[in-house]
């Protein structure tokens, strides 16, 4: 059903489903820190919005630039970013990394703000989009709402093999044990803060992913894709769906995303329901709707 | 920079460092001994400018604005604590940190309902109205100069009430065994609901007396939020000597930030960068002491 949704829905819908790819793209690499890891960071948007400026300032003026180039550059400048950012901040722990994580994004935040090259509040606009040319007999048109929701599609696809596999292979076990017990994961030999280190560099380059894909699917970046309602947003969804599952970004971004637009339609102060929602859930239901599906099979039995 | 600016930005840096250990102290407090991250905290301190500015138009008087205001700001974190928090105390951070989230959404949205979007400006009282004059030209407002007074007495308030009544040694005790408290008898769920209420009356207060010199604006709150928890992770979680060290140096450095200019190369590195210089501090601190200065190893 998701592969025909191009054919026979409205444009609006076809670019809302689109947005709804591209958070679950983000969500999901926020998973891996908090869900998979422990690591419950509240500066994530920093890698977000970073690589759509990345973007912003390597697309030339007047043509332009081929996709996977484009990609491969963003993911890598945000890696290096995610690296330093990771390096400092993975020297806390518990309360102290939420705090400096969220200092950090700000930081960033405050550099793109008040720096001419960035556009300050304003940002920058992307006015060619990277495309894609097959040997000349067929063009990827990223300004093409079925070809950019097809593009978001195959890269969800590919984030969500990516992570499963990443938490199957020896260094998802690592993570998974630095997660239930540091100390005990340490004691056996496993240098930990190399291996959340690494955790949070691929964190950061799939978040790049999904940063990119906004940046395109807008035209435009600014500071607010990297500002720390951006990270609390996306850690809404994470704990909505249900934290340290698979399934649980694509449930929670997806309900939450549907949920505000429902809100947003009904009232002007759609926040105000959408924190109340918030607080419900982390009350009530703190291991998510992943976590409802699971207490339910169980009282069956 | 000559003589007597210097003078004057340092006092308005060490003004602005008192400020921000009333918020951050709140905090620290808050965490240090209920173990509850407040990320709603900003929050308050935007609720406590705004109730000064509709209390004191109200009324027409600052004082009773500010008594009006505190008393309000008391009841709401009673209120919070009973509601929301006492809650949490044995929850994971990730959910203190979703549920105040989601308090930030709920209090933006309803500063919206009830007071609007637009940016106010707060007078100030007449009492305190003026400026003692330092050179021919350059003259310091006495409000600041009290406001740094008042920032003073409470924290020597708060150091003997923590350190010396028997209310701040039933809190020390809270805070290094809930369990062994409880058991000598001692109403710890009262006690940990008044550090909220006494928390958040702190970050309502800074808003208010803060509030005629700066206006009064719906992102206040976050802006403060950041710049606090910079200064809680410098000096260190839970200890109010640290706070104090780290918002006094966070408050000069911001403040010498936007008035010294530095060239390097030709290419002049502050004010555009005055914004990062805070941060770029704490990152140096975390990677030479991770616990903060003052912060006890974890």
């Amino acid at each position: 059903m998701l592969i025909f949704l191009p054919v026979f829905s409205e444009l609006y819908y076809i670019q809302f489903a689109s947005k709804i790819l591209i958070m679950i793209i983000f969500v999901s690499s926020l998973n891996l820190l908090v869900g998979f890891t422990g690591l419950v960071s509240l500066g994530h948007a920093a890698f977000f919005g970073s690589s759509g400026y990345v973007l912003a300032l390597l697309s030339p003026a007047d043509t332009s630039m081929n996709l996977f180039v484009a990609l491969l550059a963003s993911m890598l400048c945000v890696g290096v970013l995610g690296a330093v950012f990771g390096a400092v901040v993975l020297r806390t722990k518990g309360i102290f990394f939420i705090m400096s994580t969220l200092a950090l994004g700000e930081m960033l935040f405050y550099f793109l703000h008040d720096t001419a090259f960035a556009g300050g509040s304003d940002g920058i606009y992307i006015y060619d989009r990277p495309g894609f040319n097959l040997f000349g007999w067929w063009q990827l048109d990223l300004s093409n709402v079925s070809h950019f929701y097809y593009l978001a599609l195959i890269l969800v696809c590919l984030v969500l093999m990516l992570i499963k596999r990443i938490m199957n292979s020896p260094f998802g076990r690592v993570i998974s044990g630095i997660r239930v017990n540091e100390h005990r994961t340490k004691a056996l030999g496993y240098h930990t803060y190399k291996f959340k280190l690494v955790c949070f560099v691929i964190a950061s380059m799939i978040a790049a992913i999904s940063g990119f894909l906004a940046a395109v699917q807008f035209g435009v970046v600014n500071p607010e894709m990297v500002g720390w309602h951006a990270s609390g947003h996306a850690l809404m969804m994470v704990i909505l769906g249900g934290k340290g599952s698979l399934l649980g970004p694509v449930l929670g971004t997806t309900t939450l995303m549907l949920v505000e637009e429902i809100f947003q339609e009904a009232t002007k102060h759609w926040q105000l329901l959408t924190g109340i929602v918030v607080v419900l859930v982390a009350l009530f239901f703190p291991n998510g709707l992943v976590g409802l599906k699971f207490s339910k099979k169980r009282s069956e039995i | 920079m000559d003589a007597a600016t210097f003078f004057i930005q340092t006092m308005n840096g060490i003004q602005y460092g008192l400020l921000l250990f009333l918020v951050a102290s709140g905090l620290t407090l808050i965490f240090g001994i209920m173990g509850v991250i407040n990320i709603a905290h900003g929050s308050f301190y935007m609720i406590g400018a705004y109730l000064a500015w509709s209390l004191m138009g109200w009324v027409g008087n600052f004082w009773i604005g500010l008594v009006a205001g505190v008393m309000v700001a008391l009841v709401l974190g009673l209120l919070l604590e009973w509601l929301f928090i006492r809650f949490l105390y044995d929850r994971d951070h990730l959910q203190q940190v979703l549920v105040t989230y989601g308090l930030i959404l709920i209090f933006s949205e309803l500063r919206s309902m009830i007071w609007g979007d637009d940016v106010h400006s707060v007078p100030i009282p007449e009492l305190l109205n003026g400026s003692i004059q330092i050179t021919e030209n350059l003259a310091y407002p006495i409000y600041r100069l009290w406001l740094s007074g008042v920032c003073i007495v409470i924290a020597v308030l708060m150091f003997l009430g923590i350190q010396h009544t028997r209310l701040g040694m039933m809190i020390r005790a809270g805070e290094s065994d809930r369990e062994m408290t409880k058991a000598l008898g001692i109403n710890i769920g009262l006690i940990y609901r008044f550090i909220f209420a006494l928390g958040i009356t702190l970050a309502a207060f800074s808003g208010m007396i803060s509030a005629p010199i700066s206006s009064v604006f719906p992102g206040m709150g976050s802006q403060v939020l950041i710049v606090s928890f910079v200064v809680v992770v410098i000096g260190g979680l839970g200890s109010i000597k640290g706070a104090m060290i780290a918002a006094l140096s966070v408050g000069l450095i911001d403040t010498f930030g936007k008035v010294i200019h530095l060239d390097i190369f030709g290419i002049n590195i502050f004010p555009e960068m005055s914004g990062m210089s805070i941060f770029a501090l704490m990152a140096l601190i975390l990677t030479l002491r991770p616990q903060g200065l003052f912060g006890r190893e974890h």
